[in-house]
């Protein structure tokens, strides 16, 4: 049992302060919203708002969309990476290195130049049946962009731990097309790898406010900050709400890591 | 469709080209479909557009005069003040998670610890936008926590000693909320990289704990906390969703001149507007191009 050095204790310490003041502080904050008393006023508030439970609800909408779009888009391409194109890999490796690169703010800008309504491919103005659908299928690609560095890693990952070939070559015998193969063999055995990117893409765009507001779409984010320049305490306690959920999905991936298969074979 | 004919690197390519098509490489080429034209669409054309566009003047034609204006004063003003935002937030961060990193690895802090600082970090990085200048305005706002305290209990006037939250100073130290634990989750393995034996060889040889330190762990570290101090840079030269929170449009950071440009044409013209992204572009592609030279340079000691 080693007890740590002392200096080591004080930096811990120190570190603490800062990290945990500022959570301490808007708790605290987020209650005071009556005078002289805690309540949780601020909270009931806040949840009580049909512009909360719409944004709300469409956020975890676009989220799950991304996910989903992000996993049809990254699954295939890194299977087939791993499998039959390793040429591929670095190609592949820099593309999803880019959202890292590029600022969501330049790429929402490119978006909106390339995709207006005035342009060869006019996506912001698309409608159907009176809706505008543009707008949120761009919310959707962007937040895709942003997920994918993460959602690739987190796949790939995840393939390095299952024998591919094996699996693939089995399947094939059996008679599974390449869908059946990728839908029914190789997802149900890297699902866990799948969530944890999903959740670490869920935690990223849950409150995203650049793209969404530049694309004039009223997520959680946009909402937030609508608040953050109206009201005083409500928005200590939307930044509670969003420490919990931030919290709640990297929860989520710890003790997901804890199913992942340990039956790796070994490169 | 499996295949039988080996397609290894060490086929002539006009070979590899006939058995692939013969075989599965046309449905792996399929498989990949979606995730290239995503890249192209949505990652790739956006930019380059923006690229394109910095160099056309309102007449279509080719022109530098949207480069030569980024020289206008309150376009310089807002890359000084981003630069300085990010060199500093970058720096003090790395400093800081450096530290904290040292703190529970070398520092031999309990295992317990160590995994409770390394899931923090995991969600304080994430943990940035709207939420964080909240928070940090419930903090050291002017009604903030911190800020009443140390004046009704210490008489120290944050507000009248000349401190804003809405400043420079203000906005590092919220940066800093990200910056110290990405540096903790990035710099961690390359700490634990640090082998054993090479302390207890140079303890051998008769070094000093310092001679330790100057001569074998900060140079092995080195090219790590270069890589991860761009990396940093480039965080936090891109975010905007914290400073705009906190600050409305009353702090001239390029990220949210930009947002201004986007939202109404604030330069009133669409060309500089290009150009100040190419210029955001080429800050952060340069930071981030020397994390990854030097990344894959610092490997080779961790494997």
């Amino acid at each position: 049992m080693t007890r740590g050095k002392p200096w080591a204790w004080v930096v811990f310490g120190l570190a603490a302060l800062y990290f945990l003041l500022p959570l301490i502080a808007t708790v605290d904050f987020s209650l005071r919203i009556r005078r002289g008393t805690y309540s949780l006023d601020a909270y009931l508030n806040v949840l009580a708002d049909p512009r909360f439970q719409q944004t709300f609800s469409y956020s975890i909408f676009i989220g799950l969309t991304t996910i989903l779009v992000g996993i049809f888009i990254v699954l295939p391409a890194a299977y087939y990476v791993r499998l039959r194109l390793p040429q591929l890999r670095p190609l592949v490796e820099f593309v999803t290195l880019l959202p890292l690169i590029i600022p969501a703010i330049i790429l929402v800008f490119g978006y909106i130049r390339l995709y207006s309504s005035s342009s060869w491919l006019p996506l912001l103005g698309w409608q159907v049946g009176g809706q505008y659908i543009g707008g949120p299928i761009l919310l959707t690609f962007a937040y895709v962009a942003l997920g994918l560095p993460y959602m690739y890693r987190a796949i790939d990952t995840g393939l390095r731990t299952i024998d591919v070939q094996t699996l693939t070559e089995a399947a094939t015998i059996l008679g599974a097309n390449q869908f059946a193969i990728l839908a029914q063999v190789i997802l149900p055995n890297i699902v866990v790898a799948v969530l944890s990117g999903a959740f670490l893409t869920l935690a990223i765009v849950i409150g995203e406010f650049t793209i969404a507001s530049l694309l004039n779409q009223q997520v959680f984010g946009v909402y937030m900050q609508n608040v953050g320049a109206n009201r005083a305490f409500e928005p200590a306690a939307l930044a509670v709400i969003s420490f919990v959920i931030t919290w709640g999905a990297m929860g989520m991936i710890q003790l997901l890591a804890r199913f992942a298969p340990k039956t790796a074979r070994k490169e | 469709m499996a295949d039988p004919v080996q397609t290894g690197p060490a086929m002539p390519f006009w070979r590899r080209v006939r058995s692939g098509l013969s075989g599965g490489t046309l449905t792996a080429l399929l498989g990949v479909a979606p995730f290239v034209a995503f890249a192209i669409l949505f990652l790739i054309l956006p930019t380059l557009g923006l690229v394109v566009q910095a160099f056309v003047g309102p007449d279509g034609g080719f022109t530098l005069q949207n480069i030569v204006d980024l020289s206008q004063p309150q376009i310089v003003s807002s890359f000084s003040i981003s630069l300085r935002i990010s060199a500093a937030s970058a720096a003090i961060g790395a400093v800081i998670g450096l530290i904290i990193a040292l703190a529970i690895i070398r520092g031999k802090l309990p295992e317990s610890i160590r995994s409770t600082v390394m899931t923090f970090s995991g969600v304080a990085s994430n943990f940035a936008g709207i939420p964080l200048a909240f928070a940090f305005l419930s903090t050291l706002g002017r009604l903030g926590l911190v800020t009443v305290i140390l004046k009704t209990v210490f008489g120290i006037d944050l507000y009248r000693s000349g401190f804003n939250l809405l400043s420079f100073w203000g906005l590092t130290i919220t940066y800093l909320y990200f910056q110290i634990p990405l540096m903790v989750l990035i710099i961690a393995p390359a700490i634990d990289g640090l082998k054993k034996e090479w302390g207890e060889a140079a303890a051998t040889l008769g070094a000093t704990p310092y001679q330790f330190w100057r001569y074998i762990g900060l140079p092995v570290l080195w090219p790590n906390l270069l890589g991860t101090l761009s990396l940093l840079f480039a965080n936090a030269f891109g975010a905007i969703a914290t400073a705009y929170a906190l600050t409305g449009s009353s702090l001239n950071i390029v990220p949210i001149l930009l947002y201004a440009q986007i939202r109404g044409d604030v330069l009133q013209n669409p060309g500089l507007g290009a150009a100040l992204a190419l210029g955001m572009i080429v800050v952060t592609a340069l930071a981030n191009v020397i994390y990854l030279v030097i990344r894959a340079r610092a490997e080779r000691w961790l494997k």
